[in-house]
């Protein structure tokens, strides 16, 4: 049992992120977004990006945002996130910006806006070293359209647009490796986290606060409505992703690989299958496959941390 | 200058924005509940647990006994807190019409 | 102290940049305006100039950064032409519906296919309902003009609207023209210094770009318009203390020779030149020719076309843009719109030149002005001719 759980009122009680939200029964990206708001606290700028969190959250006339925040686009979380901390940065340094302490920006965006349609401008925005957060809020598809794969879905899954189907088994390709890609730009810090992990998660925000320079925390945020799950069984399912190493929880500090939460030993990859509807044509071959995988994956990462990179 | 989902053209704050920073408290998600949580207070731990994992900041915290009350403006009767309970204390049940 | 150099009219731009003070400058490289955005680079890189230079990684992202950096309060700068300004075009609108006061510089060239590198006015038309300011200059002192003129008016609390300033790619990015200066201390305080009246801020947090709804879309698009129109005054007003203090008029339509004229050329940019020499060329020939300068194409001042053209026999508009399967060259199709049901409406015909930086030359005017006054004559079944087009 994770000890973690009986501390958690010992959160900031503050909430930046306000009730009476459209997301559905059981949105991971509630919980998500309390969290890492939690972790940064009022001094933030939010860059979102169009999804389900965006219309959830602003639709006209209300918003559930009681930070600054600003939406564009569907791929221009980080670019916009870009010109708002070169905005702030020489606007402090002129003494024309009305806040005078450091302002956390941060870039928000879904798996479709931050892999797919927004990779080159995150891939830009790291390169330039901004000083500031992007977090994707990964449910492993394009969710507000109506559950389309993006390349973070993974494999096996069905989505409308990788159906399974007699000559399908719906996604065919892996999950995109997006905190790879972004620890390849050599940024200072890089982390996944999920909600299940409260605890692991604040502290991962609060590490990527404290950087100077870009910080990528890829969180996992089940979506009961897409993976047809039931509503109640969100933290369930992103505690049972961690324990299968489906989604295994670790931080790249500096480049160097630390495994946050190590299950004593492995659950079953079925266990984390089983509840969603998503996956319920797969056959025991086909999961058996893909749990090889899976924990050939989590090896190395184990492997790379002992080595010490 | 208005934030009413109907306004005239002359009454947008210019670009659209909503200067009333967390307004959507005025919507009530309780609406869409066709189940809430009730919790048994001989149960409760007051672990906080089903405060951190609502999606909806539809738990608070009453003072005096250190328990975690739902408001029903809000819960839209998700079932996690129910869920995620590690003593069992919460149940939902089905609301009427 | 103002003074008259022989410069590239790209870097008589960056020059006006840094003496407006910018704060964020977003760059890609595009031909024909990269020289803008280099020498921006090196004044900055050089301590002339406090800003942050964002070396962007597309055009689209050029918009975007500006986008956000506007938001945060900062005088914000870009530039571009062409694919790269069809690239930004999500953003270029959405940027005016936010209301954020950008200024850009288009280097107007081509649309592929084919590639073309060259001028003409393609990419600004294809961009034409952006809801942005559109300025129209046509000679190196007016770039660097226009510059102040653009964050004057855009950052004008009535106003707060994105504007584009348009000049000719290579015919005008790239000739050395002699041009007066204008530096920091002499510009004072004809740009205020911007006081943003929308800024994301955590001490008065707002939410910039909601999701709209069917119920307010129509309003949010009226409020924006309106905003358009309405600029006008603070236009004229710019340009009129502009000229109090830097002597040089400009205006949103200058005439040429049209007082009596009988036909009257009408155009936009770089090529307004030219036409100015054969308009001489055809007086001194006793021809009764004038030529209109369009230095204003959004907000499209009808009126001011309306005072000049009410009455005259025939109108040559010679668009450097093609509409495809359309009623006649652009600026030509709005004259027309402009004028419909109009007492004493001119006869407007359509021509089409220097696409992809197809030399114009004064013949081609003459040519122009002697066929537009056929067709008034006779009328004309074709919606546009093409000058020059090899059959």
């Amino acid at each position: 049992m994770d000890l973690n759980v009986y501390a958690a009122r010992m959160l900031p009680e503050a909430e930046y992120f306000a009730p009476g939200h459209r997301a559905c029964l059981g949105c991971g990206h509630g919980i998500s977004v309390r969290l890492v708001m939690k972790a940064l606290g009022p001094r933030t700028i939010v860059s979102n990006a169009t999804g389900c969190l965006e219309i959830v959250s602003s639709t006209y006339p209300q918003t559930a945002w009681k930070v600054p925040w600003i939406h564009v686009a569907f791929e221009t979380a980080a670019s916009v996130a870009s010109g708002v901390e070169a905005g702030v940065k020489v606007l402090q340094r002129k003494g024309r910006y009305p806040e005078k302490e450091r302002v956390t920006v941060l870039a928000i965006a879904g798996d479709g806006g931050t892999a797919d349609i927004g990779m080159q401008g995150l891939s830009g925005a790291l390169e330039r070293a901004h000083d500031f957060i992007y977090v994707c809020l990964d449910n492993e598809a394009y969710m507000n359209t109506g559950i389309q794969r993006s390349s973070s879905t993974p494999y096996g899954s069905w989505t409308t647009t990788s159906p399974s189907g007699a000559k399908s088994i719906g996604q065919k390709t892996w999950k995109k490796n997006m905190p790879a890609i972004a620890a390849a730009h050599g940024i200072p810090y890089v982390a996944t986290a999920t909600p299940a992990y409260p605890f692991d998660m604040v502290e991962k925000l609060r590490k990527a606060k404290e950087v100077e320079g870009p910080a990528y925390v890829h969180v996992f945020s089940p979506c009961p409505t897409g993976w047809r799950l039931d509503p109640s069984m969100t933290v369930q399912i992103a505690r049972l992703a961690v324990q299968t190493a489906a989604f295994p929880l670790y931080e790249i500090e500096d480049g160097r690989m630390k495994v946050t939460v190590k299950p004593s030993k492995l659950r079953p990859l079925v266990e984390y299958f089983k509840p969603q509807r998503r996956f319920s044509h797969l056959s025991e071959k086909d999961v058996k496959a893909i749990q090889k995988r899976v924990r050939a994956e989590y090896k190395k990462l184990l492997a790379r941390e002992k080595e010490g990179f | 200058m208005t934030q009413s989902d109907k306004p005239r053209w002359q009454e947008l704050e210019i670009g659209c924005i909503v200067t009333t920073p967390g307004s959507t408290r005025e919507y009530k998600t309780g609406d869409w509940a066709s189940s809430i949580p009730v919790t048994d207070p001989a149960k409760c731990a007051k672990c906080g647990i089903c405060w951190v994992f609502c999606p909806d900041m539809a738990r608070f915290i009453d003072q005096r006994t250190g328990t975690y009350d739902v408001n029903n403006f809000y819960c839209k009767g998700c079932g996690i807190c129910a869920r995620e309970c590690p003593t069992g204390a919460i149940t939902m049940q089905e609301v009427g019409d | 102290m103002s003074h008259r150099k022989g410069l590239e009219v790209s870097l008589g731009i960056s020059e006006a940049i840094k003496a407006c003070d910018v704060d964020v400058i977003s760059a890609y490289p595009i031909t024909p305006q990269t020289h803008i955005v280099e020498k921006l680079s090196e004044i900055v890189a050089e301590g002339e100039l406090d800003a942050e230079f964002i070396m962007v990684e597309s055009e689209h992202s050029a918009m975007a950064a500006c986008c956000g950096a506007a938001a945060a309060g900062a005088r914000t700068f870009t530039s571009t032409a062409s694919q790269g300004l069809q690239l930004m075009s999500e953003i270029v609108y959405i940027a005016s519906s936010m209301r954020l006061p950008i200024v850009m510089a288009v280097a107007n060239r081509s649309l592929s296919g084919p590639l073309s590198i060259w001028g003409d006015h393609l990419d600004v038309m294809a961009n034409r309902d952006s809801g942005w300011i559109k300025y129209f200059v046509e000679n190196g002192q007016a770039a660097h003009d226009h510059m102040f003129m653009a964050y004057r008016v855009a950052e004008n609390p009535k106003v707060l609207l994105p504007v584009m300033v348009n000049l000719d790619g290579f015919q005008l990015t790239h000739v050395i023209e002699p041009i007066e200066l204008i530096e920091a201390e002499e510009l004072g305080d004809f740009i205020p210094p911007f006081i943003p009246q929308i800024q994301l801020n955590p001490l008065e947090p707002v939410t910039m770009g909601p999701a709209g709804t069917p119920a307010m879309f129509t309003e949010g698009k009226k409020a924006q318009e309106a905003a358009l129109r309405d600029s006008r005054p603070v236009i004229d007003e710019a340009w009129e203390e502009f000229g109090k203090r830097f002597g040089r008029n400009y205006k949103a339509v200058e005439t040429y020779y049209t007082d009596d004229a009988e036909v009257i050329i009408l155009g936009m940019g770089g090529l307004t030149g030219t036409a100015k020499s054969a308009v001489r060329s055809m007086r001194a020939d006793g021809r009764k020719v004038g030529m209109i300068n369009l230095r204003l194409f959004r907000p499209f001042p009808d009126e001011d076309l309306h005072k000049v053209l009410s009455g005259v026999k025939v109108v040559a508009v010679c668009d450097r843009a093609m509409s495809y399967g359309g009623p006649g060259g652009p600026v030509a199709s709005e004259l027309k719109t402009s004028f419909y049901g109009h007492p004493d409406a001119p006869y407007i015909a359509s021509f089409i030149l220097g696409l992809a930086g197809r030399d114009v030359r004064t013949g081609d005017f003459e040519h122009v002005a002697r066929r537009a006054e056929e067709l008034a004559d006779i009328g004309d079944p074709a919606p546009y001719e093409l000058i020059g087009l090899r059959e």
